[in-house]
């Protein structure tokens, strides 16, 4: 425990006082606070006049203003920010010979690779809730609202999907480090898969449900059986990207007006015409039991990547040459 | 010499596939002395130092290092052991008394203890006055000095330096012996030198063990090996001669 203390501070003194940490934050505020005005503005006007429907509150972070919303940012940024912090934090202490020395110490080599993985996460968990609670302040002052219990809960099971999602490429970038030699090709690698998971896993899940179950066109329209088939296929497919699991559960848990995690829904008319003119917010705990599985996959991928990462380190033998 | 083994092999052999790094090595090396290990780039010295510190597990045979066995018990090994690698390592953007100041928490010095030995051992090595400055700018010299610096922080009992010599100018490579010497004869401090500068082992080493091609293929004072290689009665020979002629026989 000593040993990972003492790691662990270091690692944090190094993050706080590293120009690439200053960097990240301050484009993750800089667009939070941009985001969260526009969009803040966008629904003073909107309320004008008005009585406030329930949950507004939440609008601030899922409404898409006219960039993207706040969710959306996180979702895309959120990866890079693991990536950055983590693609050197192994082969930099090699490179500087420093890492042999570290390991000769008495402390347990495995305090090593914890202490950098946790103040990682200490980061992220940082930067997280600094960037929520400026954008909440934000969000108070210009749309007037306070958020109630509900909406609080809401967002702080957002930060902790996020704070796990994140951890989870904070995870990969870490093992590309204890991997390969140079920082350059570990960052490069991680982006590799950032990029694998973010853009083909959704177009090779369209490709293989155009291919297993195609929709044709017949006399009397789509075959809705059909349809079906192909949107579970493409829906299966492409939640073995944790770019998709991350972006159902937050948009879920954000959005009460969501009941499924799914983006088909087949509607009559008449439950069309329910929706619009009753409007149902699901309480929290559904929200929650519609995630879980989101939530459970998204640990256990982050746990499996830490443990893949801690194995291959444990196993590595530190040379000075 | 004091006559207490501070470290002791049995047979220990250290297999890289089917290359044999480390073969059968048996030693020993008593409390206080100054032994320096000496052999061919790639002949398994580093590989034997790895497994004394528990770094890496041998294939078969034992070691014991201050009577422990470093491959189940590294933590008390490295407790009492230092180990200054060659080209050793520094946190270039922080400055030499920070470095000192980690190593020393990483081994559970207590901060006052630490920096009364800090400020002793930055003295001894003569790097005082360069206490605040970022390792980053330091010459090769005072790296060097300020990693036995490391090493010492800790109060262990037995040190392995790998070319701890190297790189130094001929004034630092005097003061840098002085210091080993007078490590070994004032704290009883056991020091295991793997060296190529034949002529600064010969200045300071009481025994030198030579390896070649993971074998150990002589052991003992350097007059000794001096008798049995080069004949009786030879007064002005150097740790070279002797050196020269097992390496052509291995």
């Amino acid at each position: 425990m000593h040993g990972i203390l003492t790691i662990f501070r270091k690692e944090m003194g190094d993050h706080f006082n590293s120009l690439r940490f200053l960097l990240i934050s301050a484009l993750i505020v800089m667009v939070g606070v941009i985001i969260t005005s526009m969009v803040g503005m966008a629904i003073q006007e909107e309320l004008k006049g008005m009585a406030k429907p329930s949950l507004i509150f939440l609008l601030l972070f899922t409404s898409t203003g006219k960039l993207f919303s706040f969710v959306q940012f996180i979702g895309f940024f959120g990866p890079l920010l693991g990536i950055f912090l983590g693609f050197d934090s192994i082969n930099r202490e090699r490179v500087s010979r420093t890492l042999s020395k570290l390991v000769s110490q008495p402390i347990f080599r495995d305090s090593i690779i914890n202490a950098k993985f946790l103040s990682g996460v200490a980061i992220i968990a940082i930067i997280l809730v600094a960037t929520v609670l400026l954008i909440s302040g934000l969000g108070i002052r210009l749309v007037g609202v306070v958020p109630g219990v509900e909406e609080v809960s809401r967002l702080v099971i957002y930060v902790v999907i996020s704070l796990l999602y994140i951890s989870f490429w904070l995870g990969i970038s870490i093992l590309f480090s204890v991997i390969f030699k140079s920082a350059a090709t570990s960052a490069l690698a991680s982006l590799a898969i950032w990029i694998f998971f973010s853009f083909f896993v959704s177009l090779g899940a369209s490709v293989l449900s155009d291919a297993v179950a195609p929709i044709s066109q017949t006399a009397s329209g789509v075959d809705p059986e059909m349809l079906i088939r192909h949107e579970r296929i493409q829906r299966l497919t492409s939640l073995v990207s944790p770019m998709t699991l991350y972006s159902e559960a937050t948009t879920t848990i954000l959005d009460p007006m969501r009941k499924t995690t799914r983006t088909l829904i087949l509607m009559g008319p008449l439950e069309r015409f329910s929706m619009s003119r009753f409007q149902s917010p699901l309480p929290l705990l559904e929200s929650i039991f519609i995630v879980i599985p989101h939530i459970i996959s998204i640990v256990a991928i982050t746990l499996l990547c830490f443990g893949i990462c801690y194995l291959v380190f444990m196993r590595q033998e530190i040379r000075t040459v | 010499m004091k006559g207490q083994i501070i470290v002791e092999t049995e047979d220990l052999t250290k297999k890289y596939g089917s290359r044999t790094a480390v073969d059968h090595l048996n030693i020993k090396i008593e409390e206080g002395e100054v032994f320096g290990f000496l052999g061919p780039n790639g002949a398994g010295k580093t590989t034997t130092l790895l497994m004394f510190l528990g770094l890496t597990e041998p294939t078969s045979g034992r070691a014991k290092v201050i009577g422990f066995d470093p491959t189940r018990e590294p933590f008390k090994v490295k407790e009492k052991v230092g180990y200054l690698p060659e080209n050793v390592g520094f946190y270039d953007d922080m400055d030499a008394r920070q470095n000192l100041r980690y190593i020393a928490k990483l081994n559970r010095i207590s901060g006052g203890v630490s920096e009364k030995r800090i400020d002793y051992w930055l003295e001894m090595v003569g790097l005082s006055e360069e206490s605040t400055k970022k390792v980053g700018t330091f010459s090769k010299g005072m790296r060097q000095r300020l990693g036995i610096a490391e090493v010492l922080i800790k109060e262990p009992k037995l040190v392995f330096l790998d070319e701890p010599t190297i790189g130094l100018d001929p004034d630092g490579t005097n003061r840098m012996l002085d210091l080993i010497h007078s490590l070994s004869r004032e704290k009883n401090i056991t020091l295991f030198l793997s060296s190529h500068l034949l002529d600064q082992v010969q200045r300071i080493c009481d025994r030198v063990g030579i390896m070649i091609n993971g074998n150990l293929v002589a052991i003992g004072p350097i007059d000794e090996l001096a008798k049995k290689k080069l004949g009786l009665g030879k007064e002005d020979y150097t740790l070279e001669e002797i050196y020269m002629k097992y390496f052509k026989e291995a």
